[in-house]
């Protein structure tokens, strides 16, 4: 069973985000997406200050196999980027809602938290996919 | 799952051992049981087992047998003596690749071709369109369970559950009547691996208990159930191509790099004028090893660039789990395939620099 975090919001794109205070979020990819991805090789990351658009995507997580898009789950500015990634990417896999976080971005309009997922909802939503 | 799919009849054990089950061609086959990087190490350095029973196998039988596969064939089967089996691509009359296979003579009457899965239907067309003389030929896919035994300790696993001296098989040799803990099998040492091991026929009933006893023997040399992800990563580090990526019955066997499964001065054979041309002349196209230099991992259909010009586009690639490094099997026209020669490689919007080099990238020591 994948794990889920009672206390973050999910998107269904299979991220997840942290409110971290100061109209701020991290984002990362949940440990459904990574165990569905397999051995993550490569990341490709925003930087610093680029903007991101609601469903956009900003990056890619590479597995052996396969190339998946990264969909920002709101619209904002990106204040941090996990750089460690590009030398660790498998820290995804390892610590998908710790250590393999991937941005903090600085939200546009806070209300598009609203839409995001709970994790009974995000639970029920990837039950239907299995 | 999905309806329609083809099963192996070693489908009712893969969640056993944790398969991720995936569409591959029309089959339900696992692309990993546990990693694809675990998997790929373990062949690497111990030994991997893989249900590969998704294969098609055609038996040719009568007097004529030889003359027809000769005709068929690129390579030379009149070079097989018996228990001895070769790798040979086949081609339509301009060179375009039919499939690539495997022949395996059991007498001067009788031989065994395994063909690439999703090219079973096509292939046995192509052998009945061609038939000449007294052969007859059977397809018996759906008879013959397939298993692969791949890495360095492959002969020390198998041979706890033989009395054969599993070391008289040498490469590209098989026996047809082997015992595996009573079970009868044709063992053949070959594989799409680039190690040394075992592919191991035998009948859809018996193949679960073979699956177990092995992975049971295997047990001290911690080997692992391997799955199609694996499989590809491996071949591909060998420079073994894909029928589908390297091959296609747009590409020919020269422009693969496959010369010299080509023979020439064989006779006749379908293909030859074009291939014989190809060989003499130079082909205008060639697979060639990339490398990255800039970030980024070239994957399957990617465009090759050179400038503006579009020069072929990325066969296969990944990033190799042996070297750790990102690269790829590229088919490009030849005047830009000299190593060491920047390209760029058109990864989603964007060109990314990388170098020809030298294959395969993975040689296993002897």
């Amino acid at each position: 069973m994948s794990e889920i975090k009672q206390e973050l919001k999910y998107s269904k794109e299979h991220e997840w985000v942290e409110v971290i205070g100061d109209n701020k979020v991290r984002v990362g990819i949940t440990d459904y997406a990574q165990n569905a991805l397999g051995d993550i090789v490569f990341v490709e990351l925003p930087e610093v200050d680029d903007e991101v658009t609601i469903n956009d995507t900003f990056g890619s997580v590479e597995s052996v196999k396969a190339v998946s898009d990264i969909y920002s789950p709101v619209s904002g500015t990106v204040v941090e980027v996990n750089t460690s990634l590009e030398d660790s990417p498998e820290l995804i896999n390892e610590d998908p809602y710790g250590n393999g976080w991937i941005v903090v971005i600085e939200l546009n309009d806070s209300s598009e938290l609203d839409e995001l997922l709970s994790s009974e909802e995000y639970e029920t939503f990837i039950k239907e996919e299995e | 799952m999905v309806e329609g799919l083809k099963r192996t009849p070693l489908y009712p054990l893969y969640e056993k051992y944790g398969a991720k089950v995936i569409d591959f061609g029309g089959w339900e086959l696992p692309v990993q049981f546990t990693s694809i990087l675990e998997e790929h190490q373990a062949v690497r350095e111990r030994a991997g087992l893989f249900d590969v029973s998704h294969m098609g196998e055609v038996e040719v039988k009568g007097t004529d047998a030889l003359k027809y596969i000769q005709k068929l064939i690129t390579n030379d089967a009149s070079k097989l003596v018996d228990g001895k089996a070769l790798y040979s691509p086949m081609c339509y009359p301009d060179g375009g690749t039919v499939d690539d296979l495997l022949v395996y003579r059991y007498s001067e009457n009788h031989y065994l071709l395994v063909i690439n899965a999703s090219n079973i239907d096509k292939d046995y067309n192509w052998f009945e369109e061609n038939l000449e003389g007294d052969v007859t030929i059977k397809n018996i896919s759906d008879q013959v369970a397939q298993l692969a035994l791949q890495g360095p300790l492959a002969e020390k696993v198998l041979q706890k559950l033989t009395d054969l001296d599993l070391s008289t098989i040498k490469f590209f040799h098989f026996n047809s009547d082997v015992k595996l803990d009573g079970i009868k099998a044709l063992v053949s040492r070959t594989g799409y691996t680039g190690e040394d091991g075992f592919e191991i026929y035998l009948s859809n009933e018996d193949a679960p208990k073979l699956w177990e006893k092995i992975l049971e023997a295997g047990k001290e040399e911690n080997i692992l159930p391997c799955g199609l992800g694996a499989r590809d990563t491996l071949r591909f580090e060998a420079k073994l191509p894909l029928y589908g990526q390297e091959l296609s019955e747009n590409i020919t066997p020269i422009e693969a790099g496959l010369g010299f499964f080509v023979k020439l001065d064989k006779g006749e054979f379908i293909g030859r004028g074009v291939l014989a041309d190809q060989k003499e002349n130079g082909a205008p196209r060639k697979l060639v090893g990339i490398e990255m230099i800039e970030r980024g991992i070239p994957r399957s259909h990617y465009p090759v660039y050179v400038g503006e010009e579009v020069i072929g586009e990325v066969t296969t690639g990944t990033q190799s789990p042996t070297l750790k490094k990102n690269v790829g099997l590229a088919l490009i026209k030849s005047e830009y395939a000299d190593i060491g020669n920047e390209l760029f490689i058109g990864i989603r919007n964007k060109k990314v620099k990388a170098k020809v080099v030298n294959t395969p990238f993975y040689k296993r020591g002897k």
